[in-house]
């Protein structure tokens, strides 16, 4: 029996401006642990808007979502915070680093924050898990002094150290070239076959979505495979 | 351990911007300077201007009144007990002047916990002989040990010295306007008469100014003594005790308690001098007015630059709170940074706020009417630095708290998909 770590029960969500529009159309699904999953469709259809859903940090919907068994409130946001903070690894398109701080900074924060090891510990994963991407030898540069490439892989390494149960990505790949993305696409493949990390990662490109374990298609809102 | 995280990246963003960060503190270190210089200065003038008057001033002033005897003779006859009684030509009682049993109320002072000090006195008015002509002038009988104590005598001793009085029989010192008059110099010794007709001649050792020119005009000083001696008193014979009290502000009730229990008249200083506490009153409140406004325009500085910081740092909000830090945590990151601002800039505006005042402690300020000032006065209160640094931490609190709220309820997500 495969453990779920992620569930979503009857989501629907308005965008209320400038129209009332319905964005998500009773959205159900569950994502086991371990899994490789892609979520296309063209532009427009929601997709992104699902995932920002599926991260609680858009709570502005109806319908109930399960992160490891458990219900997420919609209005406790410092809970939803600490969620995320634990459980949750964000990758996004622009790869959004602290510019103040260098990269085993960067990487660490999310660590200090979760306040569960001391910070010689923190410091010690973060390492780690730079090293599981191969730029250990980046650690002490300034985030605005990395290419996208090693940009995008340091915010993966943020978005792994505190183990989260998953990892989210919204087109990770979408603005790197082809080598950088081949390069972040072995790194997921890696992630999760290795070491049965859940990946649930937004993409438009087929080719992309194709080399996953499974494809969630969607379509003016809905979810068509 | 939370709380040093929040200050490390509140930390991180301040450094990042550190030239705006500069120029937000130095709003603040400016706005303190200004208000730490102000106020030691004008205080400095308030207690100048005070001491002209309060300095010489007792606290309560024990005499008699001339004054129509109360008790008249006809109330005592029992025939007319519970009568209207009509009484014409009544004549004050000048003999009644002195204070009767002196000794006993000095004691009694003494030991009185409420009491610093007190000053027994005897006034004359007397007759300076000038050649031809007569200068009337009041000598007062004093121990000058008691008034170089309590009422700061020797600041206003210009020549000679004040403890001669006591050292040498028939001596004086003289007000500075009169001794002008008189052409005469410390050393010299001059002629006077009582109102009697009895001639004295009395050495002078010392000139008094007490930057009144009516006053000094007037006042001349003597040991007690000589002038029970000129009046051909007993040495028992004084007709005023200046008290000084602990706390000024209890001199009202305790005048009216003496008043009772001697039987004198008693006179509270804050009867007699009420438009100086008046004066003071207006000027603290000026300089405190203009001193916060220059905070609130502080104020104004770094919520200005804090709403830039967070319109900058758009990004990094969006991905600390992505990354697991709540609107709280956000909110902390902008409070650490504005009471930052506000904490060091205030620091440093203390210290050039004492640097500024002592450098006009420094500058040369000589008038005739004050003879031992003679630079510019300054209070150096510890007050002034302690309301100094709370109203610049108060106000850079109140200028952080709208951006930080502002950043606090920034939606990650419309930032992140907004690219």
């Amino acid at each position: 029996m495969q453990q779920k770590i992620l569930e979503a029960k009857n989501i629907v969500k308005f965008f209320e401006d400038p129209v009332k529009v319905k964005v998500l159309n009773d959205i159900s699904f569950s994502i086991d642990k371990g899994e490789f999953v892609s979520l296309t469709g063209k532009s427009g259809c929601g997709k992104s808007t699902l995932l920002y859903v599926l991260s609680t940090m858009d709570t502005d919907y109806e319908g109930s979502l399960l992160i490891d068994q458990v219900e997420m409130p919609q209005k406790d946001e410092s809970y939803l915070a600490k969620i995320r903070n634990e459980k949750i690894g964000f990758v996004f398109q622009f790869h959004y680093l602290l510019n103040e701080f260098d990269v085993l900074n960067n990487v660490m924060l999310p660590g200090l924050k979760l306040n569960k090891y001391s910070r010689e510990k923190v410091e010690h994963r973060a390492y780690e898990k730079l090293k599981l991407l191969e730029i250990e030898h980046l650690a002490l540069k300034k985030a605005n002094q990395l290419s996208g490439g090693e940009k995008q892989r340091v915010a993966i390494a943020r978005a792994l150290i505190n183990d989260p149960h998953i990892i989210m990505g919204d087109e990770p790949t979408g603005n790197l070239d082809k080598k950088n993305s081949d390069l972040v696409f072995d790194i997921f493949k890696k992630l999760a076959h290795e070491y049965k990390q859940t990946l649930l990662i937004v993409t438009h490109d087929p080719g992309f979505a194709e080399r996953t374990d499974r494809i969630i298609k969607m379509e003016d809102g809905k979810i068509i495979s | 351990m939370k709380k040093i995280l929040l200050i490390n990246i509140s930390k991180a963003l301040l450094l990042a911007r550190w030239r705006q960060t500069l120029v937000a503190a130095i709003g603040v270190t400016f706005s303190i300077t200004m208000f730490i210089t102000l106020l030691s200065f004008m205080n400095g003038l308030n207690d100048l201007l005070d001491g002209l008057i309060l300095n010489r001033t007792p606290h309560i002033k024990l005499y008699n009144d001339i004054k129509p005897n109360a008790n008249q003779p006809i109330m005592n006859a029992d025939k007319y007990k519970g009568k209207h009684h009509f009484i014409q030509s009544i004549k004050s009682d000048a003999n009644k002047q002195a204070i009767y049993n002196s000794m006993a109320i000095m004691t009694s002072l003494k030991k009185d916990p409420r009491v610093l000090g007190y000053s027994q006195k005897l006034t004359a008015q007397v007759f300076f002989n000038n050649g031809t002509t007569d200068i009337t002038g009041v000598l007062n009988g004093i121990t000058a040990e008691d008034e170089i104590k309590l009422f700061h005598f020797n600041d206003y001793i210009v020549g000679g010295n004040a403890s001669d009085l006591e050292k040498e029989n028939n001596t004086i010192v003289l007000g500075k306007s009169l001794a002008e008059k008189l052409l005469v110099n410390v050393g010299d010794v001059i002629q006077l008469s009582t109102s009697k007709g009895d001639r004295f001649q009395l050495k002078v050792v010392g000139f008094f100014q007490s930057g009144l020119k009516d006053v000094d005009m007037v006042q001349s000083f003597s040991s007690i003594h000589t002038v029970q001696k000129i009046l051909t008193k007993p040495n028992n014979y004084i007709t005023e005790i200046d008290v000084k009290l602990k706390d000024i502000n209890l001199s009202i009730p305790t005048a009216k308690e003496y008043a009772q229990l001697y039987e004198t008249d008693a006179e509270d200083i804050q009867t007699a001098n009420a438009q100086f506490e008046t004066g003071s009153t207006i000027r603290s409140i000026i300089s405190y007015a203009v001193g916060i406004t220059l905070l609130i325009v502080a104020g104004f500085g770094i919520y200005n630059i804090l709403n830039m910081m967070i319109f900058e740092k758009m990004d990094s909000i969006a991905i600390l709170k992505a990354t697991g830090f709540s609107g709280k945590d956000v909110k902390n990151i902008f409070m650490y940074i504005a009471i930052s601002i506000g904490l060091f800039g205030g620091i440093a505006g203390l210290l050039f706020g004492f640097i500024l005042s002592s450098i006009i402690d420094q500058i040369p300020f000589v008038t005739a009417a004050l003879p031992t000032i003679k630079t510019f006065p300054i209070n150096y209160s510890i007050i002034f630095y302690i309301i100094g640094i709370s109203f610049s931490l108060i106000t850079t609190y109140f200028a952080g708290w709208f951006p930080a709220r502002k950043a606090s309820r920034i939606d990650p997500v419309v930032i992140i998909r907004g690219k």
